[in-house]
């Protein structure tokens, strides 16, 4: 039994204004979302705020080699808030600057995917028949297959680089895109108003992304933050596992899997911190994201 | 039922054919496939007939069709490091992997079906939010960062399991397996949690939130109604709905798993074929690489037409209403 | 000697964010052995939650938060869960609105009859086979060996609202809860499934409670009439007494806006406004605003008033009892 609505009318809110509203309501989301923000703002502004720039050999001191969290340069007085690694390099800039990588690399492979899927995933739905199978064919063959194989198969074969691993993680992530796009463009296809659009003699691409696009976002954006942490993650697992990014450009992945080495003989740190780092990371984003899908469920809605 | 398993089948072929074709084209499009398939130390004469055995110097069509045909006797090449047919290395270590993703398996459903149900019976409780927040940490944690948390704790600080390497194997139904020692246990332990914490995570998520949708529906308050326990409702009305989807998803993390095994396997140095996948990577043995990636894409493939036939074996809707179409 | 069943002061709240909902608000009854009670009402007036309530099935937030239910001498509130537990199904038993939700889907029919019967008796799975499919063929299900084998979705919305008054008669109960038992179903389904619950608790002198929101069904099934709104019983009396002379405005509003073959192109009445929010109801009598007869004595609470000592109403300005609705 249902418990009858109110016959006083009720004062309604913009969608994005109660999206905000209930999002706030959950203060783990919050914290989420303040620590994400956070995460960003140190790999944005890493070049200035470091204590120093690990990839200039000229600041290195080999004398500093891991030295433990708190331990200070014998000549400067410069203390290691997270310690040294093998090069004497400053954990604490080492982080800030992987941050950076690892935020970037998963950022412009983001954007890239989402643009594919969505112009792939709209197409789709919007003139379905063959080119729908196919597409759809093709995603479903894709998602069939862990995403790290596929991204590992892949950069065996292109080699290492912070471009390769971006293309490896747009070829494993678009379909997700896509698949969403297209399921919930199908749904409001079928709907009159793009039938009447096209009465109006609309074009094909303005009725594509003025009148279906709008409506598949609240799902594109849940899928984003799933998938943005997802990104991350993958990424910093390609590079421990020596195919990802180079050494030149260290993503905290790479940091970590320099420490690996180290671990077993007590020297924790050079490891622990940037895993510390990357979790906190993707812990925010997963927090923002659960809310998110709260939030955005029309489903749930009451 | 019959009529759906051979449309199953024939997709499930039609998908292998597609990565063949993928493999294919990764290996004769990107770079020069005599510098992939042939071994960079080889001598002139070796790379000359090495090129005529693979057909190299015919047209691209024959090519694929004696690569077709090589793959289904078995030839995916030889490896350069080890001097022996790639499949026979591969095959060599899949026990090793398929013993640590079936262990990770059962540890992952095992424990997280019980957490999910227990979660999604009381979702306000504190048991159910500490588990679901716990399952936010395990979704979130790197696979490799998390087994150097394990061996940093376990292995190092502590000193309770050994940090890496596969232990004591015994022959069990023909392979070898580590489960039947006590020194192949401790070893198998770590890798095994490590494996099965993100499945575990995954797999208490969807049960506590299908659980909470099926507790919602009529025929759970009509089983009330009937005066059932609590116990039967729980333990046949609800996981009988529960497992249709659960299944699914645990048939197609198999597959997973073997993929996922990659990391585990680097991180506590278990010789299964995602380390030696790793190791051939950065050795540049490609026929291995190849042959790994056949062999998985048949696994995960069969994987999925497995869970297909389960799934409507689960759902009496589904299998009627396939028998008679 | 006892009433079956007696409800004193019964209150259901619900707990939601926006505030306390209060469903069943001070419901009072009795219902004799082999009586069959139409509570009517439409939906959001309680009815429902009233049934629920008697077996103790109300989902969070909501739960009973006063009053007394007693069956046959016992208290179902203060007994909680256990006894509760042995009642349901046993002799209470409780058929629902939608027959295509309430059977399990991925179960066969066997499976959720038998367990409903060794649920309350330490029984051989055979013997409760042969009582699952007795109760079938009492309901007129054949084959029943065949039906029992079957899964729910190979059956007709009709027929599965026929196994589930099987699985509610398998043991014989001594009151059945029906909620809206045949809204789901096709009109002349409905009439069958009427007629064949009313003649097997006639035979077996099952009590019955029949919640609807349509007086045209329940006018020719049961004994007496309590109508619901808002949480609260407006009026209760014998059926034809009830249809014949409703005595609160709101009763009279429901029996005019059912539409009656005489009076071909008349115009039907309605009741103007909706049901209020239960969480924003009126001050006074919840029938006010919408009351054709509403005044200022109404800004107070009527309480429910024994007019005879059969009929009892709660309204301030009840309807004469000289005032007959035209017959059908």
């Amino acid at each position: 039994m249902t418990l009858s609505t109110s016959n006083t009318p009720v004062r309604i809110d913009s969608p994005g204004r109660r999206i905000v509203k209930q999002f706030i309501e959950d203060p783990v989301a919050v914290v989420g979302l303040v620590l994400f923000v956070l995460v960003a703002l140190i790999a944005v502004a890493a070049p200035w705020i470091a204590p120093q720039n690990p990839y200039d050999l000229a600041q290195l001191d080999i004398m500093d080699s891991s030295l433990a969290p708190g331990e200070s340069n014998f000549m400067t007085g410069q203390i290691y808030w997270l310690g040294t690694d093998q090069q004497g390099r400053d954990m604490l800039s080492a982080i800030m600057y992987g941050l950076r990588i690892s935020l970037l690399v998963a950022s412009i492979s983001l954007g890239l995917a989402i643009t594919i899927g969505t112009i792939v995933g709209v197409a789709a739905a919007y003139f379905g028949g063959r080119l729908d199978s196919f597409v759809m064919r093709v995603v479903d063959l894709q998602l069939s297959f862990p995403a790290i194989l596929i991204a590992l198969i892949l950069l065996a074969l292109l080699g290492r680089g912070v471009d390769k691993v971006i293309l490896a993680l747009v070829i494993v992530q678009w379909a997700y895109y896509a698949r969403t796009v297209r399921s919930s463009a199908i749904v409001e296809r079928r709907k009159d108003y793009i039938d009447a659009a096209r009465c109006l003699a609309l074009s094909d691409r303005r009725i594509m992304f003025r009148h279906l696009l709008p409506n598949c976002l609240p799902p594109l954006i849940v899928v984003a933050t799933v998938q943005i942490a997802q990104a991350i993650a993958l990424e910093a697992t390609l590079s421990f596992l020596g195919v990802g990014v180079p050494i030149t450009e260290p993503s905290l992945g790479l940091l970590i899997a320099n420490g690996y080495d180290y671990l077993l003989s007590g020297v924790y740190w050079i490891s622990l911190f940037p895993g510390i780092a990357l979790v906190v990371t993707i812990v925010a984003i997963n927090l923002v994201g659960d809310r998110l899908r709260d939030v955005l469920n029309p489903r749930l809605q009451k | 039922m019959i009529v759906y398993l051979v449309r199953r089948l024939g997709q499930s072929i039609l998908a292998i054919i597609a990565m063949a074709v993928l493999v294919f084209a990764g290996v004769y499009f990107i770079g020069n496939p005599v510098d992939v398939l042939i071994n960079p130390e080889a001598t002139q004469a070796e790379i000359l007939a090495t090129t005529q055995r693979l057909g190299l110097d015919k047209p691209l069509y024959e090519q694929f069709g004696i690569f077709i045909w090589n793959a289904l006797h078995g030839d995916l090449g030889t490896s350069f490091v080890y001097g022996r047919p790639a499949l026979e290395i591969i095959l060599e270590r899949l026990p090793a992997t398929m013993e640590l993703a079936v262990v990770a398996l059962i540890l992952s459903v095992g424990i997280g079906i019980p957490l999910g149900i227990w979660a999604g019976l009381r979702p306000n409780s504190l048991s159910g939010k500490t588990i679901m927040g716990g399952s936010i940490l395990g979704f979130s944690l790197p696979n490799f960062w998390q087994g150097m948390l394990l061996i940093l704790i376990f292995a190092v600080l502590l000193g309770w399991l050994p940090a890496g390497g596969r232990g004591e194997t015994r022959a069990f139904l023909g392979m070898q397996v580590s489960f039947l020692t006590w020194d192949g246990l401790s070893h198998l332990l770590l890798p095994a949690i490590n494996l099965a914490l993100f499945k575990m995570s995954l797999i208490i998520r969807l049960t506590r939130a299908n659980t909470r949708e099926v507790c919602l529906q009529d025929y759970v308050k009509f089983a009330r109604a009937k005066g059932l326990a609590g116990r039967r409702i729980v333990l046949v009305h609800v996981l009988k709905n529960i497992m249709i989807p659960v299944v699914t998803i645990i048939g197609l993390e198999l597959g997973s798993m073997i993929a996922f095994a990659i990391v585990t396997e680097t991180v506590f140095a278990w010789p299964g074929m995602g380390k030696l996948l790793i190791d051939s990577i950065n050795l540049l043995d490609r026929p291995v690489i190849v042959a790994y990636l056949m062999l998985t894409v048949l696994i995960i493939v069969s994987i999925n037409l497995m869970v297909d036939v389960i799934y409507s074996l689960l759902d009496p809707r589904i299998r009627l209403s396939e028998m008679k179409g | 000697m006892n009433p079956l069943l007696q409800v004193t002061d019964l209150q259901t709240h619900f707990f939601t964010r926006d505030g306390v909902a209060k469903a069943v608000d001070g419901v009072s009854f009795t219902l004799e052995k082999g009586q069959v009670l139409g509570l009517v009402g439409e939906s959001g007036s309680g009815k429902s939650v009233t049934g629920f309530s008697i077996l103790g099935l109300v989902d969070p937030p909501g739960r009973i938060t006063g009053g007394q239910i007693l069956f046959d001498g016992t208290d179902l509130v203060a007994g909680g869960e256990p006894a509760l537990r042995h009642l349901r199904g046993k002799r209470i038993a409780m058929i629902f609105q939608d027959p295509m939700m309430t059977l399990n889907p991925v179960l066969r029919i066997d499976t959720q009859m038998v367990e409903t019967v060794r649920a309350h008796e330490d029984v051989s799975h055979a013997e409760a086979l042969r009582r699952a499919r007795e109760a079938l063929v009492q309901v007129g299900i054949s084959p029943p060996d065949e039906r029992l084998k079957s899964y729910p979705h190979q059956f007709s919305g009709g027929m599965r609202q026929r196994v589930a008054i099987a699985i509610a008669l398998l043991h014989k109960p001594d009151l059945i809860i029906a909620d809206e038992p045949t809204t789901a179903l096709d009109v002349t389904i409905q009439a069958q499934i009427l007629s064949e619950l009313q003649t097997l608790c006639a035979t077996s002198g099952t009590a019955l409670i029949w919640i609807t929101h349509d007086l045209a069904v329940v006018s020719g099934l049961a004994d007496r009439l309590a109508v619901m709104y808002a949480g609260r019983i407006i009026e209760e009396g014998p059926t034809a007494e009830v249809i014949a002379r409703p005595r609160h405005p709101y009763t009279r509003g429901l029996i005019d806006s059912v539409p009656r073959g005489k009076r071909h192109g008349a115009m039907l009445t309605q009741i103007k406004g909706m049901t209020p929010s239960l969480l924003k109801l009126p001050k006074g009598c919840k029938f006010m605003p919408r009351c054709p007869r509403a005044d200022r004595v109404c800004e107070a609470e009527p309480s429910l008033v024994p007019l005879t000592s059969e009929r009892s109403v709660r309204c301030f300005h009840p309807h004469d009892d000289a005032e007959e609705v035209l017959q059908p």
